[in-house]
């Protein structure tokens, strides 16, 4: 069954995805990344107070097998972390758009949401990469 | 992923949807479903993997004894037809050129199970060193190799065969029938639980795997993949070629001096063995992340701020919900209790030593 990638959100070619709501953007993996990753036993992420900037590392997701880095898709600073992770790193598998968020961040540059990919442009990027 | 060796069955997993990763060269199933619940099956009910990039070798003639029990530590002349054991082959300089099961098929003929990415490497070793009257045959395109593990294995295999499975007790074999075709039927296993390990012909290999998951439905059998493996091997002390074990460690640093016979007489390493028995500079040992974290392989391990020794596997398991591992420590500082640290991806996180295996099957 395809994944429906909400239109309201903003993705990476890293695959995480972003929604903003006035100036707090929440931001978690996509549902590629976590059936890529296969079962999640670990998050690692960043503290409230934390800065984080587009494009550079925040954290990392393990399943089984692999450690995968998450990358802040924006600027600002970490207002709230997802702490039901800690116990419940399976629910990035079990919903990764929604219950799995993982960091909410006040951005810092709004406008750089609008660089990131729309859902119809992340979709194609990742028909792009299975072949 | 061109150039990758495939197993007869590659066409089956892709159906089956399993991620195929490049594993020593081969093209394998790293999972199907799910690691974790490929994982309960084994340890619940049963799981089938395929094996067939094992390597298959022969030792044939009047003193294929002979040969056999020069290239590796165990003691052949102890085994019998129809048993296998647990040895390995070993450099002049006492270190692994491979863990392997030999198999006594007769008198002339030894069986040997090695691993995937050292069949090349281990059939010259043997050719090398051979001066007898025997033979050593590479036989790997002659074999699929199924392993069928859990305590519903002889349940689920039973329905396939007239061999009467519960007559070959653990590391014997038999040369039986699978769906009516020759078939080399062990109870061996890599995963910690009852189960066999069957060879067979690359032809038939499709139809008895899809028969084998028919026969295991009713008890929830699962097609499992290298993931599942190595967590299933890990969570039961069992070494992994490249990882616990490699060309500069001996097995007494392995924890597997009991697969050593110094007794025997000649064999390839012995010389080294006794220097090295005499002072064994450090040994395996597990470990509990008690800290936040999960350790890999490969992953510096501290003692009191110095640096100790090194991660061989590390993971999650599965059965103890636990994140735990193997790694090696200087001698005087391997045993369990101890606390250590890992240092994960620049941060130093604690753990406490702990004994292998981590997980033992009620019998």
């Amino acid at each position: 069954m395809a994944a429906t990638y909400p239109e309201n959100y903003r993705y990476t070619k890293e695959h995480e995805w972003v929604v903003v709501e006035g100036d707090t953007a929440t931001i978690g993996i996509t549902d590629y990344a976590q059936k890529e990753l296969g079962d999640v036993v670990y998050v690692d992420l960043p503290q409230p107070g934390d800065s984080v900037v587009a494009g550079k590392t925040m954290g990392s997701v393990e399943s089984v097998k692999a450690v995968s880095d998450v990358y802040s898709p924006v600027t600002g600073e970490v207002i709230e972390v997802n702490q039901k992770l800690a116990d419940a790193p399976e629910k990035v598998n079990e919903d990764p758009h929604g219950e799995a968020w993982m960091v909410k961040v006040r951005l810092s540059n709004p406008a750089e949401v609008e660089s990131l990919l729309t859902a119809a442009e992340y979709q194609s990027y990742i028909e792009g990469s299975e072949s | 992923m061109s150039g990758l060796k495939k197993t007869p069955l590659n066409e089956v997993h892709r159906r089956l949807g399993a991620r195929m990763v490049d594993f020593g060269g081969w093209e394998m199933p790293v999972q199907y479903s799910s690691i974790l619940e490929e994982h309960r099956a084994v340890r619940t009910a049963v799981g089938l993997f395929d094996v067939s990039h094992m390597g298959e070798i022969e030792i044939r003639g009047p003193e294929a004894l002979e040969l056999t029990n020069y290239v590796t530590v165990n003691d052949a002349a102890k085994l019998t037809p129809g048993r296998a054991q647990y040895s390995a082959l070993l450099y002049e300089h006492g270190g692994f050129v491979d863990d392997i099961l030999v198999h006594k098929v007769a008198d002339d003929h030894f069986f040997l199970c090695v691993n995937a990415s050292n069949q090349e490497k281990d059939y010259e070793h043997i050719r090398a060193v051979n001066r007898w009257d025997a033979e050593v045959v590479f036989a790997s395109e002659r074999y699929a190799q199924l392993a069928i593990q859990g305590p519903k294995a002889p349940a689920t295999l039973q329905k396939l065969t007239r061999t009467r499975l519960e007559e070959i007790r653990y590391y014997r074999f038999t040369d039986g029938e699978v769906l009516g075709v020759r078939g080399r039927i062990a109870r061996t296993g890599y995963t910690g639980e009852d189960g066999f390990e069957i060879y067979i012909g690359p032809a038939e290999a499709e139809r008895i795997w899809n028969a084998v998951l028919e026969a295991g439905e009713e008890f929830g059998i699962r097609p499992c993949g290298l993931g599942a493996r190595n967590t299933l091997r890990m969570e039961a002390g069992m070494a992994l070629y490249g990882h616990e074990i490699d060309a500069s460690i001996n097995p007494f640093e392995a924890g597997l001096g009991w697969i050593v016979k110094m007794d025997k007489g000649e064999f390839l390493g012995r010389a080294a063995l006794e220097k090295a028995r005499e002072r064994v500079r450090r040994n395996l040992i597990g470990f509990e992340v008690t800290g936040r974290g999960i350790a890999r392989d490969g992953y510096e391990v501290l003692i009191g701020g110095d640096l100790a020794g090194w991660v061989t596997s590390g993971g999650p398991s599965p059965t103890l919900g636990k994140n735990i591992g193997m790694c090696y420590l200087p001698a005087d500082q391997a045993e369990p209790g101890r606390k250590i640290e890992i240092l994960i991806r620049g941060r130093t996180v604690e753990a406490v030593t702990a004994p292998i295996p981590f997980y033992k099957r009620k019998r």
